[in-house]
């Protein structure tokens, strides 16, 4: 099987295939009801993007406004995204825009995400772009949606069109409010073929009724009485369940399989193509059981690398580096240092175990191949299906039901590629629903990796040069923010593309993917350095920082948080931690207890300040932030997927450990007010602090430097001992 | 072994005619339509199969289906009574206690039944309470403080 990750991104769809065709548009459109209501363009829709929309993210998505909202014969609007809502948050912020820029009701705006036949291209729901990039879009299709109905009232009203104004999904005039028209009897519930030859301006921050406020999220109803469904609660008409014949370890071959026996018992469908072996029933249970009775054996994979050796083996393996940034001489730097430190920090393999199991469930049906997917990236995946199923991308259909939690690992679908390929060949409806072993087997882990960092100090107890090596997480977050004469990032390898390759399993995104490695290392050495400068962490940051935005959320953090200065290690168990990522700042501070006879740490409080520009949804981002900071309690203590020879040893939450209730501190969130700034990430940025705040606030304690994450028991223990 | 088994779901009597060893997640979720329990692990160790038996929670996918003859069962479709929502629903909606809503139900139903043995706990004693449930979101912090919320207008309704 190809890289899910390479496929992902190598199935960028191309403008021209017939979903994207203006007729194939508009025919979709109006298939959604209510017709077309048309006029003559007023040129080109290409020439109405306003934002520049290059490169995969954004190439692919229309221009017309008619693929973003539908203004209904009631007057209600729907808002159309690709995007999809796995906990996150934008099916409540993205009406919230939609609402704020058509001037309509919030409560009047209903959203439809990640059905590829009823929404606009999209190439998937990932780093953080929802709010920055999509809430452009999104916006820039009301503005302009809002503008042609200004002219089509002008024209019904007789009124000059600079003398309208709109307000709760109409038009009126200004001069004599009485005089008004709805959206709905403008158009009729028809799509609207007219557009704008320029943009009005965007709706300003002073404006905003909608945006900036919290409100509950729209989905709370459905999660709370068990309506809301997930990909597995898909049941369909003769539906069968099927459990597929899964190797013992990555790199084993189907060497041999007796499927005599089950296929003589009834109601069972044994389908084998290859090393695709599967079992269908009408009850899930009786599938896996059949499943399990059947024989078959492996051969085992060539002796691979373990959890202990991988670290050297990537090293040892590792291409040619990419040099992310570099300034000044490393030579005159280590000249001018009278301290120098050469650290290593090391980071395991992180499962995204969503609480939700990859689940797809498949009709085919009249040519046509209809798929419910818990997926992140829904047209990546309908052109992956079609492709592997040789059917033309518009004849495969994904529609997608809510996500339970995704993390960056639901954006490969294997389990809907299994699904629908079951499908077509049973010309029945089939559901594939992986088991906890098959999720945890199949993840595409945050990969191990190591960073290097050589960093030096004058006496002055300034920094004097960074020289700074990432293998295999990636270049997100490794290019260092502080004011440093001399200096060098280099990355070799990432967590996507041909590098992969070097891992006894898939890798890929993993919640703010490489940010939380990079910070983990930059931020625990800048610790260490201020240790060795005797410096206060926070006083020796801010002595190292120029960009006013870090500057801002690290006060904001420490005024929260009560900060008082002391040089590490103080004995208080306090650590700061500061990232950029998606856009955003981030400062976090910690308290922690260590128990220095068995290395268990426990965090007491943490505080988070966060500059994400304008907030669309305070509760949601401050819902987001605390989600960030529990979640990143795992990956800083306690998860690490153990391996050896392609086998996964870890495969449920008896041995791997998620964070509990009983782990979860005191959390305080700052929102750094910055309306001037247009919304930045916020599913991403605060989790990257983490393993960072934390270790840096062990060292604090103990005057441990754990140099390995996750900083298990035994690893703070071997730090206290070895005296590091 | 193929039996009849009787219980009551929700509220309404159902006869099945099954093997009692099957899982009664199983038969929950596809025999009886019921899919607000979600499968998690598959072995008791996150809480998002919870139901309730005789008003305790118990990992429907460690139940025979047998094990539940006779029992009144309740799933997370059956909390909200005559058209309204049961205070901690309305508590897990008002203070944001859910992201991606998987593990919900099982929050929810274990909070029901925490709060029937001890309708007085201490942020404590839910945290403990609720320790074998897991949520991979992080709503930790808001489910405690929804449950606390239930609990303060659960007491006031009663009295």
């Amino acid at each position: 099987m190809t890289h899910p990750d390479q496929d992902l991104h190598q199935t960028a769809e191309s403008p021209n295939t017939p979903s994207m065709t203006r007729r194939g548009f508009l025919k979709r459109m109006s298939a959604l009801g209510g017709g077309i209501l048309l006029y003559y363009t007023t040129g080109p829709a290409e020439l109405l993007a306003r934002t520049e929309r290059a490169g995969y993210i954004g190439s692919s998505i229309p221009v017309d406004f008619n693929a973003f909202l539908r203004i209904g014969a009631d007057n209600r609007v729907t808002c159309f995204t690709g995007k999809i809502e796995m906990g996150q948050g934008p099916i409540t912020s993205l009406p919230q825009m939609l609402a704020e820029e058509l001037e309509v009701a919030y409560e009047d705006v209903d959203i439809v995400m990640g059905d590829t036949d009823l929404c606009p291209w999209d190439a998937g729901t990932w780093g953080s772009l929802t709010t920055r990039y999509f809430g452009v879009f999104l916006r820039e299709a009301a503005c302009e949606a809002r503008g042609v109905l200004k002219e089509m009232a002008a024209e019904r009203l007789k009124v000059p069109a600079d003398r309208l104004e709109t307000a709760n999904g109409a038009v009126f005039d200004s001069n004599n409010p009485g005089r008004k028209i709805t959206y709905a009897e403008l158009t009729g519930g028809k799509v609207i073929e007219r557009h704008l030859k320029e943009l009005p301006p965007l709706q300003p921050v002073s404006e905003f009724t909608v945006m900036g406020r919290s409100f509950d999220r729209r989905d709370g109803e459905e999660k709370v009485t068990g309506k809301a469904q997930f990909a597995a609660d898909i049941r369909l008409p003769g539906m069968l369940y099927a459990k597929l014949l899964r190797p013992p370890a990555h790199g084993a071959r189907l060497k041999t399989i007796d499927t005599s026996a089950a296929e003589k018992i009834k109601g069972v469908r044994v389908i084998r193509e290859g090393d695709f072996v599967a079992v269908l029933h009408e009850r899930p249970d009786r599938a896996e059981q059949v499943l399990s009775q059947m024989k078959a054996e492996f051969d085992p994979p060539t002796k691979g690398v373990d959890d202990a050796s991988i670290f050297d083996y990537l090293v040892n393996n590792a291409p040619s580096p990419n040099i992310v940034s570099s300034g000044g001489s490393l030579e005159t730097g280590k000249k001018s240092a009278t301290e120098v430190l050469e650290e290593a920090y090391l980071n395991s393999y992180v499962a995204h175990a969503p609480m939700e199991p990859h689940a797809a469930t498949a009709r085919f049906e009249d040519g046509k191949m209809t798929v419910w997917a818990s997926t992140q990236a829904p047209f990546p995946l309908r052109d992956q299906i079609a492709r592997i199923l040789n059917l033309s991308p518009d004849k495969v259909r994904i529609i997608t039901p809510f996500v339970g939690g995704g993390f960056g690992g639901k954006s490969a679908s294997q389990q809907a590629v299994e699904a629908a390929r079951l499908a077509k060949i049973t010309n029945r409806p089939v559901q594939v629903a992986w088991n906890r072993a098959e999720e945890f087997f199949y993840d595409t882990f945050r990969p191990a990796a190591v960073v290097k960092i050589d960093s030096g100090l004058d006496s002055e107890g300034r920094i004097t040069f960074w020289d700074y090596h990432v293998y295999f997480a990636g270049e997100r977050g490794s290019d260092q923010f502080y004011d440093i004469p001399h200096h060098r990032v280099a990355a070799y390898g990432n967590w996507m593309g041909s590098s992969t390759s070097v891992h006894p399993f898939a890798v890929g995104p993993w919640r703010a993917p490489a940010a939380n490695t990079n910070t983990y290392a930059r931020e625990l050495q800048m610790n260490l350095m201020a240790a060795r400068a005797k410096a206060d962490p926070v006083a020796f940051r801010l002595k190292h920082l120029k960009d006013q935005r870090m500057i801002g959320v690290l006060k904001a953090a420490a005024d929260m948080f009560g900060w008082t200065p002391a040089p590490p290690p103080s004995g208080r168990g306090l650590g700061v931690a500061c990232a950029i990522d998606a856009g955003t700042y981030v400062a976090t501070m910690a308290e922690v207890g260590v128990d220095k006879d068995n290395g268990r740490v426990e965090v007491k409080r943490v505080v988070c300040a966060q500059d994400m520009g304008f907030v669309v949804n305070p509760d949601g981002a401050r819902m987001q932030m605390e989600g960030c900071i529990t979640m990143g309690l795992g990956y800083a203590l306690a998860e690490e997927v153990r391996f050896k020879n392609g086998e996964i040893l870890d495969r449920n939450f008896d041995t791997y450990t998620l964070p509990r209730f009983s782990w979860v501190p005191k959390i305080e969130t700052v929102l750094v007010d910055n309306p001037g700034l247009s919304p930045q990430g916020g599913g991403e940025p605060a989790v990257s602090n983490m393993g960072a705040v934390i270790a840096a606030a062990v060292h604090d304690a103990v005057g441990a430097k754990v140099d390995q994450l996750p900083m298990t028991p035994d690893r703070v223990k071997a730090a206290i001992q070895s005296g590091a | 072994m193929r039996e009849t088994i009787q219980f009551t779901l929700n509220g309404r009597k159902v006869t099945l005619d099954t093997d009692g060893d099957r899982t009664l997640l199983w038969v929950l979720r596809s025999d009886l339509g019921m899919t607000g329990p979600k499968y998690g692990c598959g072995e008791g160790l996150c809480g998002s199969c919870t139901v309730l038996i005789n008003d305790e929670a118990m990992p429907s996918c460690q139940m025979r289906t047998t094990d539940a003859a006779g029992a009144e069962l309740v799933t997370i479709e059956g909390l909200a009574g005559n058209g309204r929502l049961h205070p901690l629903q309305e508590a897990f909606i008002e203070k944001g206690a859910f992201q991606c809503g998987y593990c919900t139900p099982g929050m929810i139903l274990k909070a029901y039944s925490l709060l029937k043995a001890n309708p007085n706990p201490s942020a404590e004693d839910i945290v403990w309470g609720l320790e074998d449930n897991l949520c991979r979101c992080g709503a930790h912090v808001r489910i405690v403080e929804a449950i606390q919320s239930a609990a303060r207008i659960l007491k006031g309704g009663a009295s």
